[in-house]
């Protein structure tokens, strides 16, 4: 799960990392309102989106005065802001947020995530902040440095010295680094994240550290323990589809092709997608309907997918193992019903009771068409649709 | 032979009692020697009791010391599930199967941590297969898991994967040409899990029954170009490999946890390259796995 900006700022300073001061707003006259509040001669004016690069998209702006911030306010709220994270029909921006000008003297990049490979968690810094992080480990690998962390020891002085000096704080401001990125690493643990970034982590003239920009997000497994980072949860940020197919517990994705396609198991769901790729269409969807394929989860399936205009076909790919392929299919016959199934349709279902399960589709009266193999029932779909 | 499992393992059920843990548990028992393997279930408020007759004990400890169980496979709620496996380990099992699907990373990443800590004291090492897996299971002999049984066969082919139903297709491939398993084995698709690709490609290696492999991974994570390099150094066996995931957007969660592309090495194409240039057969074609082996034989 994803949170805004200004609700990461204020995750980091619940555990002690200074940000700049600042708050959130969704009218001008409440952006206006926060710079009075704040004081001072400079404000930024921030779109509050869940996607990065807000700045070269036009959604970061500097005032100078009140009639500035009014009018940055004003052309950033409600903008499609385009960014390379939003894909080409940009974000709406909804939410702003005003916060007080830093001085910044320089920017660093420090961030905290788990490691695969190690099972520990990696907490990496660049001198190169304020870039695009995967533009510099692309190009200039050497100047990202980690150190892995031992979640039963933690984060030592000595690790986060290391990535201090490592990227050129000054001598004068080690310390001031080091606590930043302990309680960073604080955070990180306890809030369950799956990534706590800050980019960039700016050194001001007097010396101070301060994170100017925060990006995070969670892992979904472990929500169930943090009702207080559920509540930052932004349901206009994402797919209203996902958001949709979640309460009935299936995994959706909705992706630029005109295949839906329904699958049991997350693996088998992606080699579905690859198949219909592979004989020459694209698929609309990412659907897993998990174990429990039920009458109800596949009717709410088949809605969500049909709900997307460009679908011009469904492709139905289960594997029946503890659930059987005549369950199945009764929920599919069901489904297809209830929805007025308009678009071809093509079954593959392999396992236990398998010829049940094509007798039950064969004399249901709509026109299903059969597959044996995955490979089958793409090279189906894909003539059916064109 | 066969790897990690036979018909003479004694098996611990942790989460015996609960939903899941009592239907698959059932379905293990009546598979080929499932009777005599599943020798113990775990939970500290029914100790005593028994269910399809098997005793149920206050831990894992009290139940491998009573019946003598190597292994144990945990159904126990992804809250408690970290700490189930823990137990495991304590009780110094040979190996601990977690088919629980929705730990906490940072559950895992404190007793990935832990065992590891365990076997650098000089403790036992158990090792971890899981979590969010499937099981293992060696056709013929006994199933650990939530696989369906009957698609499999007796045989000489390997399967190892990370995804449940794909691990099912291409043994029931395999099963359609008249081609048995050694073992097939669900490794699971969390991020901080257990055996990888490398750890099992290396058991099919040294397995004297085990003839050729079938290797499945998808997007995300670096295991399975760990495991091709390896292969390529020094793996005996024909291997086919297919990758799930050529068409998963960047930075989207597929499903599982571990399925989401965060790098540029870590995509279907990536890997799938990788694998070749390691001396794999790969398809981009999941339909063609058994067929392909098949033909390398």
């Amino acid at each position: 799960m994803k949170i805004h900006e200004y609700q990461a700022k204020e995750l980091l300073r619940k555990y002690g990392v200074v940000t700049p001061r600042g708050f959130h707003t969704v009218s001008v006259d409440g952006a206006v309102k926060a710079a009075e509040e704040l004081g001072g001669k400079v404000w930024v004016v921030k779109a509050q989106i869940h996607a990065g690069g807000r700045g070269k998209g036009g959604g970061v702006k500097l005032a100078r005065s009140l009639d500035e911030v009014r009018q940055y306010a004003n052309d950033i709220l409600g903008m499609q802001l385009i960014t390379h994270q939003t894909g080409p029909e940009g974000q709406k921006v909804r939410n702003l947020l005003i916060e007080e000008g830093a001085d910044i003297k320089k920017e660093y990049y420090v961030a905290a995530l788990t490691d695969r490979a190690t099972q520990k968690v990696a907490m990496m810094a660049s001198s190169e902040g304020g870039m695009d992080i995967e533009e510099v480990a692309h190009s200039t690998p050497e100047k990202i440095l980690k150190e892995f962390v031992d979640p039963l020891v933690g984060l030592t002085d000595a690790q986060a010295e290391n990535l201090a000096r490592g990227i050129g704080v000054p001598e004068a401001s080690v310390a001031k680094a080091v606590d930043t990125l302990k309680r960073l690493y604080t955070c990180y643990m306890e809030t369950d994240a799956s990534l706590a970034e800050i980019n960039p982590l700016i050194l001001e003239g007097n010396g101070n550290i301060k994170a100017l920009d925060a990006k995070f997000n969670f892992d979904s497994n472990a929500l169930y323990r943090h009702p207080e980072i559920v509540d930052f949860r932004d349901f206009d940020e994402e797919d209203a589809d996902e958001i949709e197919a979640s309460k009935f517990d299936l995994a959706y994705i909705s992706l630029d092709g005109n295949i839906g396609c329904l699958v049991n198991g997350a693996g088998l769901a992606m080699a579905t997608m690859d198949t219909i790729k592979l004989f020459g269409a694209e698929p609309a969807n990412f659907l897993d309907v998990g174990g429990g394929a039920t009458t109800e989860k596949v009717t709410e399936a088949f809605k969500i997918m049909l709900k997307n205009p460009k679908v011009k076909g469904i492709l139905v790919n289960i594997f029946g193992g503890i659930m059987k392929c005549d369950t199945i299919a009764t929920g599919v016959v069901a489904a297809a019903k209830e929805v007025n199934l308009s678009v071809p349709l093509v079954v593959r279902m392999k396992g236990t009771n398998e010829d049940l399960g094509k007798k039950i589709l064969a004399e249901s009266g709509l026109p299903i068409i059969s597959a044996d193999t995955m490979a089958e029932a793409a090279t189906k779909i894909v003539a059916a649709v064109k | 032979m066969s790897i990690l499992i036979n018909k003479d393992t004694k098996i611990i059920t942790q989460g015996i009692t609960g939903k899941t843990g009592q239907f698959h548990t059932e379905k293990c028992i009546e598979y080929a020697n499932g009777k005599n393997c599943f020798v113990a279930g775990v939970n500290p408020k029914k100790a005593g009791e028994k269910i399809f007759d098997v005793p149920i004990y206050a831990s894992v400890k009290e139940a491998a010391a009573d019946t003598g169980a190597t292994v144990s496979v945990i159904y126990v709620p992804p809250a408690g599930a970290a700490d189930a496996i823990w137990e495991a380990c304590e009780a110094d099992l040979d190996l601990a199967i977690c088919i629980t699907e929705g730990i906490p990373v940072r559950d895992m990443l404190v007793v990935r941590n832990k065992m590891k800590q365990k076997v650098a004291k000089g403790g036992k090492e158990t090792l971890l297969l899981g979590p969010n897996c499937p099981g293992l299971i060696t056709p013929d002999e006994v199933k650990i898991g939530i696989m369906p049984g009957h698609i499999h066969r007796k045989g000489r082919i390997g399967v190892v994967s990370r995804s449940g139903t794909l691990t099912y297709e291409a043994v029931a491939q395999l099963t359609e040409i008249g081609l048995g398993q050694s073992s097939a084995v669900g490794i699971g698709g969390d991020p901080i899990n257990g055996l990888k690709h490398i750890d099992v490609m290396r058991m099919f290696n040294d397995d004297p029954d085990t003839d050729a492999v079938i290797m499945i991974g998808e997007i995300g994570g670096p295991d399975e170009a760990e495991a091709a390099m390896w292969c390529k150094a020094n793996m005996k066996k024909p291997i086919v490999g297919f990758i799930a995931g050529v068409t998963a957007p960047a930075g989207k969660r597929m499903g599982h946890a571990g399925a989401l592309i965060s790098g540029g090495a870590d995509t279907a194409d990536a890997k799938l390259a990788i694998m070749e240039e390691c001396g794999f057969k790969v398809t981009r074609n999941p339909s063609e796995m058994g067929k392909l082996l098949k033909a390398m034989l």
